[in-house]
């Protein structure tokens, strides 16, 4: 999962900034509780008035006052003087103020009006709440507008709560910015990443990851890592940058309160946890019984006509029904498990709250805090909460995530087998085309017998050679060794006298016309399956091919001609059109060998043998290759060669094999019904 | 076909990440939308009504639930004001904080949200077991009617558009049942009672509050409405490069050996630039909801805090009236976001009820006849009288075929492909209806007979091997439920198989993997042989039975075959002209219609097109 960050360099500096943002939206998130409770301290408790110092004072009460300061502090105090008159002084209190200073302030004041018994004794926030009260008195005095004075503060601190807010907005929105296209581009690398390593692999890895895998890590698991990046920007920092910032403001507010906030978080994430653990394996029986439900309609859906022919509908009901059940029942227990969570989260949450009001009230009788310094805490105990929350959830969601990682690296780690040598043999211009195989011994990755062993032939320009045998004997082993899908054990494949493995694979490839077992047409028309051969094929070649292939007739008949367009995989023809297309594929292009690889199996024998003729005529001077399952087929090709288990049973043409080769007589005698 | 159909289904971006990350995320930006939304909807609500008393008790407890809820921030604000007054009492030295009655307001708040989280626990409790429960209807239902729906339908649909009825759209439905519903019905009484609450404690702050709701709720649909063209983007653009993958991996040994990487390369990078683009606007913008709706709210806190506190100088208001409003603009943000997403999330429901619905409406098969016709001792002789027939009335593929079948006889239909040879005995079976003329086993019209009866006059081997993920032994009781185990050897015996089923691990137990790809084609044709020797019937169906398999194996069905079709009226269509030589009667099958009939020697004395046909397999043109 790590690895796949690698794919982010690129935007290791946007993610930096993002981080950067996201400090800056948790410390304006949480700045707005403090706030809050500067209004409901200072702001209505206080009456605006934030510091037991005023900023103006009759000059008879300041002397006072400074009879009562240390030499330090009177220091201090004359520092912030502003400016004075006979009557009264102005002082400068929008500046820093050190905590001790206006304690100290705060009890000369005190003591100045000789009620030093007061605050005997008193902690601080006392002596500062008489301090303010003080001020409060001596502003009267002075005739100053207080309700003014109030309402200013109010607003100021509201402005600033505004202030925050648009902050904190620019920032989460500019971190989605930069998280939205850091997922999405980081995706699109990792994407294009997988779909060329895979367009560069040999057939052997695609048997060994087999195609359907192969397409989900491209498609699905890359789209979960989309989500867990953009998730790990905005929450998986997020969440823990708010949950400390939360619990240090907290402990500012109350210290002595904190243990209700770990209580809360423990007990929250022991519900989650259990919940979870509850849930988790079941959610994964779904998966399966999902799968299960699949297969039983889709078996039902491939098998219609069995199904009705032998009257087992009610028995496909059953089964689905029996899987349906287990589904539901299985859902039923998850959702009811799910549904525990969000009452119980509430009630935690909530619980909290009124904990922290009645731990908190005997604190603020006490003194030891403020009732504006509660709400924030409460405030802030939510957010804490909810980070912890937030993290459990992509706990939750990582693990999902880190296996598709996993398979999306497991598809970047392969190396293909097959690759070209750091030299390769450049071909002649003019190439003849002859194949030799000469003691070729071909094992599948993983397979445990050889599929062929010491094949030896040679395909010489001109002629046909033909490969027959039963199923599993190695014929479409042998043809897939040409083009180099797989590469040979041992043994060696040489084209014109050149190991095909010294060539580059495009350059070998260029040299073969090719139609593969499996007829693939892409989607598009059936011209540009056509010219898939050859992109600079004319329309004469086009037409010229199809005649050969036997493929003009059904071309004629579509209301498109060649711009029928051909669905994905080629559905919406018959399988022997498939066939048509895909030999004339093959054959626009100018190859100098052409393989069939058991490619007239579906046409009927008319067609499969007027094909045949025109394919003499038109690739005759060519190296043919044909896999056949018909004897009909081949029986008039230069060279036949038997297979029966991986290995030659029979080389030479019809005749010949008539009289020598069992395997071949009993194919004949089965099709042909020749006795003879 | 269906499984990459069911690939791309999945693809649908899952950013619902629940609870914290606001509402509007995922579901609901598709933008999907029903052809018939009310229709759809009060079918739904029909489905639905069986549960009328549940769901009136589920309604109930949403709104107690609710109702407590909502009452706790105003108890557990007076007790802040108890509080805050004791407090300043104290400073003045005039009283004391009155801990007793904020002890009685705290457990009462505590009682409150005790009540209403068990409540919410059991509306939750009810609605999911209505809710799987109408999953688990609508999926017998779909399962039902999968059967009794006529061939042709397949014919036009892939299997992965109705597995994805069964599952995804299915699901869309139970999601919308067991959470949409009560977060509906919660949402209204939410806004509704914390409306009531605001107003109690004073309209100047409520007002305030209020005045951010047009905002909330136009920034919130504005961004929908936004989001939903990029998700709709992003899902053209993941099926373009989804698309593209499958069939390039599809495809990947014919990419190679015509050198299409680079084309192939180039092809999928427009397509993953046009994702991206589209994705990373959608993700960005289903992003933002969550900070506009947290910035809304923002706001409508600061408002209330300055209001509040210029209130609370005037005393118009307490402290703890400050914290309950703040608690209470809190609880309004949320509601309000699902409001606003609600119609969209009902529009993709009804819309995925209405593929699940659309479904089960599809007209069934023509029904029974009211009269049927018994045939216990069915003889095996078939009759086609003038048959016509097309899958698409326009374009005929049988045209006025008949031909009389003896009971007993061994009847072969060749003919090139597209013939319609396979229509043929589709039409015998009655898996689709003649558009004239008659069918007539033992002289009765196959219209007569119920189609179980009709069809228990047969049995059919088919190229396409079906069988299913289970033992061999089942697979084999598939042609009759009743047999005994005894009874299944003896069929796999006479069918050539009981040999190799020994030599597999389990033997008759061994269960076949889900594709079925742990036997060979071959060892698959011979269960189905076997499983139609069981079947016993009197005529039986072999349609290309052996194509698909090698010589060798072939010499051994063909065995199989011959012990199956003795004492039977059978069918035989092959292409492999071997195959049918023997039979008694051959009909020669050319554009829907017997152009030529008799044995394989008078065939061939004919000359006609059936020696071309037959010569044309050795070759003999050249």
């Amino acid at each position: 999962m790590l690895k796949l960050f690698k794919y982010l360099k690129p935007y290791l500096f946007p993610v930096i900034i993002a981080v950067g943002l996201l400090y800056l939206q948790v410390n304006t998130d949480l700045s707005l509780p403090d706030y809050m409770s500067k209004i409901v301290n200072t702001g209505i408790q206080q009456g605006g008035i934030e510091y037991p110092i005023p900023s103006v004072i009759r000059n008879s009460e300041l002397k006072n006052i400074e009879k009562n300061l240390d030499d330090i502090n009177l220091r201090h105090l004359q520092q912030i003087y502003k400016n004075s008159d006979s009557e009264k002084t102005f002082i400068d209190i929008n500046g820093k103020l050190s905590e001790d200073f206006i304690i100290q302030f705060s009890k000369a004041f005190i003591l100045s009006k000789n009620m030093g018994q007061l605050i005997e004794g008193q902690d601080n926030n006392v002596i500062i709440q008489i301090g303010i009260s003080l001020v409060r008195a001596e502003y009267e005095v002075l005739g100053i507008d207080m309700q003014l004075l109030q309402s200013t503060f109010i607003l100021k601190t509201g402005g600033m709560m505004l202030l925050m807010t648009l902050i904190s907005v620019l920032c989460a929105v500019s971190v989605g910015f930069i998280g939205s296209k850091t997922a999405a581009g980081g995706a699109r690398k990792i994407r294009s990443e997988i779909f060329e390593k895979v367009e560069s692999f040999s057939s052997a890895e695609f048997d060994t990851f087999s195609t359907a895998s192969l397409i989900t890590r491209s498609t699905n698991d890359v789209t979960q890592i989309q989500t867990v990046i953009f998730m790990i920007i905005r929450m998986v920092i997020y969440a823990p940058l708010l949950g400390v910032g939360g619990f240090i403001r907290a402990m500012g507010k109350a210290p002595s309160m904190g243990w209700l906030i770990g209580l809360a978080v423990v007990i929250l994430l022991t519900i989650i946890i259990s919940v979870m653990s509850i849930a988790m394996p079941k959610f994964k029986k779904v998966q399966e019984l999902v799968d299960k439900l699949n297969l039983v309609a889709r078996e039902n859906l491939s098998g219609l006509l069995v199904v009705r022919a032998f009257n087992r509908q009610k028995f496909e009901e059953n089964r689905f029904d029996s899987v349906n059940k287990d589904l539901t029942a299985t859902n039923l227990f998850i959702s009811r498990t799910m549904v525990t969570l969000m009452p119980v989260i509430m009630l935690i949450m909530n619980g909290l709250s009124i904990a922290i009001i009645w731990v908190g009230s005997k604190q603020v009788s006490l003194g030891y805090m403020q009732v504006g310094d509660m709400m924030a805490f409460i405030q802030y105990a939510m957010q804490i909460v909810m980070s912890f929350m937030m993290l459990s959830m992509v706990f939750i969601f990582l693990p999902r995530a880190s296996v598709s990682g996993k398979r999306i690296i497991e598809v970047l780690e392969t190396e293909s087998s097959i690759k070209d040598k750091k030299t390769t043999t450049p071909l002649p211009d003019k190439i003849k085309g002859e194949i030799e195989f000469t003691d070729v011994t071909f094992k599948y990755p993983g397979g445990e017998v050889d599929a062929l062993s010491t094949i030896s032939f040679i395909a010489k320009p001109g002629t046909t050679t033909a490969f027959i045998g039963s199923t599993g004997s190695g014929k479409s082993t042998i043809v897939n060794l040409i083009p180099r899908f797989y590469d040979v054990t041992s043994g060696q494949i040489t084209l014109d006298g050149i190991d095909i493995r010294d060539l580059d694979q495009k350059t070998l490839r260029s040299t073969i016309g090719f139609v593969p077992q499996k007829n693939v047409l892409f989607s598009g028309t059936i011209e540009s399956n056509l010219k898939y051969g050859n992109k600079n094929a004319t329309k004469n070649d086009l037409e010229r091919i199809v005649k050969v292939s036997q493929a003009h007739e059904f071309i004629k008949q579509k209301d498109e001609g060649f711009n029928f367009p051909i669905s994905q995989d080629g559905t919406n023809v018959s399988g022997g059109q498939r066939q048509r297309l895909a030999i004339s594929r093959a054959l626009m292009k100018d190859a100098s060998i052409y393989v069939f690889d058991d490619s007239f199996s579906a046409l009927d024998f008319k067609t499969d043998a007027t094909l045949r003729r025109e394919l003499k005529d038109s690739i005759g001077g060519k190296t043919v290759i044909i896999v056949a399952q018909r004897v009909a087929t081949i029986m008039n090709a230069e060279q036949i060669i038997v297979l029966d288990d991986g290995k030659i049973v029979g080389q030479g043409t019809h005749k010949e094999l008539l009289q020598t080769c069992k395997e071949y007589i009993e194919i004949a005698n089965s099709q042909l019904g020749l006795q003879e | 076909m269906s499984q990459e159909n069911d690939i791309r289904k999945q693809n649908k971006p899952k950013m619902g990440m629940g609870m914290g990350m606001g509402p509007g995320h995922g579901r609901g930006m598709s933008g999907e939308k029903a052809k018939n939304f009310k229709g759809t909807m009060s079918r739904l609500a029909g489905y639905m009504s069986k549960y009328k008393i549940k769901i009136i008790v589920v309604i109930f407890f949403a709104i107690s639930s609710t109702a407590s809820m909502i009452i706790g921030p105003k108890i557990m604000g007076n007790a802040t004001t108890t509080l805050f007054t004791g407090l300043l009492q104290k400073l003045k030295g005039s009283g004391e904080i009155d801990f007793k009655l904020i002890s009685y307001l705290l457990a009462g708040t505590l009682m409150l949200y005790l009540i209403s989280a068990l409540f919410s626990y059991i509306m939750g409790w009810i609605m999911t077991s209505v809710s799987t429960d109408i999953t688990y209807r609508l999926r017998k239902d779909i399962s039902h009617k999968m059967n009794k729906i006529p061939l042709n339908y397949y014919d036009k649909t892939n299997h992965g558009q109705i597995l994805s009825r069964i599952t995804n759209d299915v699901d869309t439905v139970n999601q919308t049942l067991s959470q949409s519903m009560t977060q509906i019905i919660t949402s209204i009484f939410t806004v509704i009672g914390v409306m009531v609450m605001m107003l109690s404690i004073n309209w100047m702050m409520t007002l305030a509050a209020f005045v951010i709701l047009p905002l909330s709720m136009g920034l919130v649909g504005k961004i929908i409405k936004q989001s939903q063209k990029y998700f709709k983007e992003q899902q053209a653009s993941i099926g373009n490069a989804n698309g593209h993958i499958e069939e390039m991996y599809g495809g990947h040994l014919v990419m190679k050996a015509f050198n299409g990487e680079d084309a192939s390369i180039e092809k999928f990078e427009t397509f993953n630039d046009s994702l991206y683009k589209s994705a990373w606007k959608s993700q960005f913008l289903s992003g933002m909801m969550m900070p506009i709706m947290t910035f809304v709210g923002n706001i409508g806190y600061v408002l209330i805090s300055i209001l509040g506190g210029y209130l609370a100088i005037k005393k118009a208001i307490s402290v703890g009236d400050i914290q309950a409003f703040i608690q209470y603009v809190r609880n309004f943000n949320q509601p309000i976001g699902q409001l606003a997403n609600i119609s969209n999330v009902l529009q993709q429901t009804a819309a995925a009820a209405e593929r699940v619905f659309e479904f089960l409406d599809i007209e069934q098969e023509i029904s029974e006849t009211k009269t049927p016709v018994e045939n216990i001792n069915s003889k095996g002789e078939v009759e086609f009288k003038n048959v016509h027939f097309g899958y698409n009335p326009n374009t005929p593929v049988i045209k006025n075929f008949s031909a009389k079948v003896a009971p007993g006889t061994k009847v072969a239909i060749v003919g090139p492909t597209g013939a319609g040879k396979t229509t043929i005995v589709k039409l015998l079976m009655r898996f689709y209806d003649v558009n004239s003329g008659e069918i007539l086993v033992d002289g009765n019209n196959i219209q007569n007979f119920t189609r179980n009866e009709l069809r228990n006059n047969f049995a059919m081997v088919l190229q396409d091997a079906w069988l299913y993920n289970s033992t061999i032994m089942e697979n084999i009781r598939y042609g009759n439920p009743n047999a005994t185990d005894q009874q299944v050897i003896e069929a796999a015996k006479a069918a050539h198989a009981d040999h190799f089923i020994h030599t597999l691990p389990d033997g008759y137990n061994m269960i076949l993997n889900e594709e079925t790809s742990n036997i060979s084609q071959g060892q698959k044709q011979l269960i189905t042989i076997a499983r139609a020797i069981l079947a016993n019937p009197k005529i039986l169906i072999l349609d290309e039975a052996t194509s698909s398999v090698d010589t060798r194996t072939e010499g051994l069905i063909q065995n199989a075959m011959d012990n199956l079709m003795e004492n039977r009226t059978s069918f035989v269509i092959a292409h492999r002209l071997s195959t049918i030589r023997n039979a008694d009667l051959i009909l020669v099958m050319k554009d829907g219609d017997i152009i030529e009939q008799g044995t394989h020697n008078q065939l061939l004395e004919m000359s006609g097109f059936y020696s071309e046909l037959y010569l044309s397999q050795f070759d003999k043109i050249n």
